[in-house]
């Protein structure tokens, strides 16, 4: 077909239009069962990592910023007691970027347990992170970060590494410790028996920072 | 190639995608994400799929709007075609399969970039009637799907021993597979092993 200023402009208008009316219609209809599925993956999720609980935790959140990042903390009650806390906690430290972490707690700051929400790390290596590729995960649970601290072995904490992958897992226990901390900062007032173990446990996450920097294990 | 695929029949359309103008293996179309999604068979699977989805739809609305489209804007409109069908796939995946989108999610996005896409619309979709075009489609798409597929499960069982996440050996395989590298080793034996098999039907 003749291509003309005229004909070339009234054309891609005339698509693009259609294209956008059907895309836009397309986003109207999928737009309630897309929130749907995004409600079920987090309810589901903290099903998994908290106590039986019996009110909706995801209406119970608070946005609190711990290091720079942002940590979302969910209470969960039974009846008007508060049976834990799950922790939305990520860290930027991952061998491929951002791992985002579930962490139950207890009220006392013990974990229940963690899901991997979100990673990029490694197959076969840094993956092991998920509970569902290996134990890593395991070993944090019915641990309280007061007194287990929340480093590698190698760095000098009670942290078992995954073999092959030093990094990632530092990120791992970054990442729960910036959501152990955070945990704390919020609820300060009412956990007094460990809230003084939260500076002793940030000041050598800290250091960790410069070991990193010389090791590239992975 | 034109004049041959005119006189061809719905099912040569259809066979011709698997072995004669297998998208992988002899065109050697859409290379990023044959290399980048198959880590595992269902990836190679679910990505395989979604692309015969988006490339027949898009083979079908092209050849029914060939006719008004001004040849020198003729790549601005499929783009934007292409993309739509893109954008609903995506969508109606996070919204009905969260599961499968969670895997990939995002290699979704790229099926518009794919060259496979473009490239059956450009050469095919462009000139010929509706249906012979949505043949095409499945083809092409078929025959990518099971490449992606078969390069999937290749790379599964030598990576990670399973097949299609069912563990056959205990603990891990050969990593190597599994990552980046692998993808080319095992594309490479792949296109060894069909051209051999395919030269002697010829």
């Amino acid at each position: 077909m003749e291509s003309t200023l005229k004909n070339m402009v009234l054309t891609l208008f005339v698509i693009t239009l259609v294209a956008s009316t059907a895309v836009g219609f397309v986003y109207k209809v999928t737009e309630g069962p897309i929130a749907a599925s995004e409600v079920a993956k987090t309810s589901n999720a903290l099903a998994q990592v908290l106590p039986a609980f019996d009110n909706d935790p995801s209406s119970e959140k608070q946005e609190v910023e711990q290091d720079g990042l942002p940590v979302i903390v969910y209470t969960a009650k039974s009846g008007d007691q508060i049976v834990g806390y799950a922790v939305e906690t990520r860290t930027s430290k991952g061998f491929g970027g951002e791992i985002v972490l579930l962490v139950g707690f207890k009220p006392d700051g013990e974990i229940v347990k963690i899901e991997t929400l979100k990673h990029s790390e490694t197959p076969g290596l840094g993956d092991k992170i998920e509970s569902k590729k290996s134990d890593f995960s395991v070993q944090f649970c019915g641990k309280n970060p007061a007194d287990f601290k929340l480093l590698v072995k190698k760095d000098g904490g009670d942290v078992d590494a995954i073999t092959a992958s030093t990094i990632s897992s530092r990120a791992f226990s970054d990442a729960v410790l910036r959501g152990y901390n955070a945990l704390m900062t919020l609820t300060g007032g009412q956990i007094n028996s460990v809230s003084g173990a939260t500076s002793s446990a940030e000041n050598p996450a800290n250091e960790s920072d410069d070991a990193q920097k010389g090791e590239e294990n992975e | 190639m034109l004049r041959k695929e005119k006189k061809m029949s719905k099912l040569q359309l259809i066979t011709k995608g698997l072995i004669k103008e297998n998208p992988t293996f002899v065109l050697m179309l859409g290379m990023c994400p044959t290399l980048g999604t198959t880590t595992s068979a269902i990836n190679g699977l679910g990505m395989g799929v979604a692309t015969m989805f988006v490339l027949t739809l898009s083979n079908i609305v092209i050849s029914l709007v060939k006719n008004v489209i001004p040849g020198k804007v003729r790549i601005p409109a499929f783009i934007v075609i292409i993309a739509s069908f893109v954008t609903v796939v995506q969508l109606v995946m996070q919204a009905y399969t969260p599961g499968l989108y969670a895997t990939l999610g995002v290699f979704i996005p790229l099926i518009v970039v794919n060259c496979i896409i473009l490239g059956r619309a450009e050469a095919f979709a462009s000139k010929n009637g509706v249906l012979a075009s949505a043949f095409d489609g499945i083809g092409i798409g078929l025959g990518f799907t099971c490449s992606l597929t078969l390069l999937g499960t290749v790379r599964e069982m030598l990576g990670s021993g399973s097949i299609f996440g069912a563990k056959f050996i205990d603990g891990d395989g050969i990593l190597l597979f599994v990552l980046a590298p692998g993808a080319f080793f095992a594309l490479g034996y792949l296109l060894v092993l069909f051209n051999k098999l395919t030269a002697k039907l010829k």
